[in-house]
């Protein structure tokens, strides 16, 4: 049966893009059916991330207002097969994502994926709700930074209220994904540790991605990190954090990017 | 983290946990309600101003938060001479 992720987080440039085209990547890699949706209309970067952007012809918003069927809209990757893009516009705003359109689209996706992940706008308006509407989990994406946190508690609160999920009396499927992480200035007291910020959100942990220059190279060349540097930290932070999303039981370890390795021994704990 | 409070330095990240606990407490309960404050004003304002006549913009309300309680500060500037309605 099909599964509809939101990846969210109220604040702005936290990773959700970069989470969603790494998350779809990976769980793609896997031999699933997926389909990463851009919610952020207006304001579209998914397409720049995955290195799409100049094959974008119908989006989202052509689907709603039936200019476009969905599957022309839908974007094929040309690394991975199995995974796929469905673009946000460009040119229009928010207001012109119908709740009926939506509801729409992300039935028709799920007859055709096994897995659709919705990029939510920042902030906690419309296309912040109409991203996480039809979710069945979220991952809410945070980085151990206090206005982080506290957006990301704000947008817990709304998944637990506004999603369907919710209204119909279940309990929505959230987890955290601690981004930008530095478990060297976590140890030195310099940044919340992950236990500060699972203490506070209380939420179980999908992963822990380490800060990592591999995260910019890869949006430079428009390819997902799992992609473009499987290997480097961040990417098995995200391959792991995938597994776990399909039911596997994978240990947490913070992956460190330092050549010596002696650092992350010291330091490299394990979570919750 | 130990060796920097040997030396004084205190961590700033537990600074930062402290703080987020403290508001996100408060957050949680009052949220729909951040007009809280705003509510309490109003009502208040109304009973006071049935006894004393008062300027409404000389009250302040002031919301301060804690960890294990929080106050309320009302401060209300009442003219003088008082006209107070006495009652009966």
């Amino acid at each position: 049966m099909a599964k509809v992720l939101v990846v969210t987080s109220g604040k702005g440039g936290v990773g959700k893009t970069t989470t969603t085209a790494a998350l779809g990547a990976a769980l793609a890699m896997s031999g699933r059916k997926v389909c990463v949706v851009d919610f952020d209309v207006g304001l579209r970067n998914l397409d720049l991330v995955m290195g799409a952007e100049r094959r974008v012809v119908f989006d989202i918003v052509n689907v709603i207002q039936g200019d476009a069927k969905l599957s022309q809209a839908i974007i094929r990757d040309k690394r991975i097969e199995t995974l796929h893009l469905l673009p946000a516009s460009q040119t229009r705003d928010k207001d012109a994502l119908s709740s009926e359109g939506v509801a729409r689209v992300i039935g028709e996706l799920r007859e055709k994926f096994d897995w659709i992940i919705c990029d939510s706008p920042a902030g906690i308006e419309r296309g912040a709700t109409l991203a996480m509407r039809h979710a069945d989990i979220a991952v809410v994406v945070t980085n151990p930074e206090v206005s982080s946190v506290r957006d990301s508690d704000r947008i817990i609160g709304l998944l637990d209220s506004k999603t369907e999920k919710a209204e119909r009396g279940e309990r929505m499927d959230k987890r955290l994904l601690l981004t930008r992480y530095d478990s060297g200035r976590a140890a030195r007291g310099e940044m919340l540790k992950t236990e500060d910020v699972l203490e506070i959100l209380s939420i179980p942990l999908l992963g822990i991605i380490p800060e990592s220059q591999d995260v910019l190279k890869s949006s430079n060349l428009g390819t997902p990190v799992t992609v473009g540097s499987p290997t480097s930290a961040p990417a098995r932070a995200y391959l792991d954090a995938a597994r776990r999303l399909i039911g596997e039981k994978v240990d947490l370890a913070i992956p460190d990017d330092r050549r010596s390795s002696l650092f992350g021994k010291l330091f490299g704990r394990r979570a919750a | 983290m130990s060796l920097l409070s040997l030396f004084g330095r205190k961590a700033s990240a537990g600074v930062a946990r402290d703080r987020l606990q403290i508001l996100l407490s408060h957050e949680r309960t009052t949220t729909g309600r951040s007009d809280l404050v705003a509510v309490l004003r109003e009502e208040i304002l109304t009973v006071i101003a049935k006894h004393i006549a008062i300027d409404r913009d000389k009250v302040q309300v002031k919301m301060e938060r804690g960890k294990s309680f929080s106050t309320l500060e009302v401060d209300i500037e009442i003219p003088t001479p008082a006209p107070v309605k006495m009652a009966g």
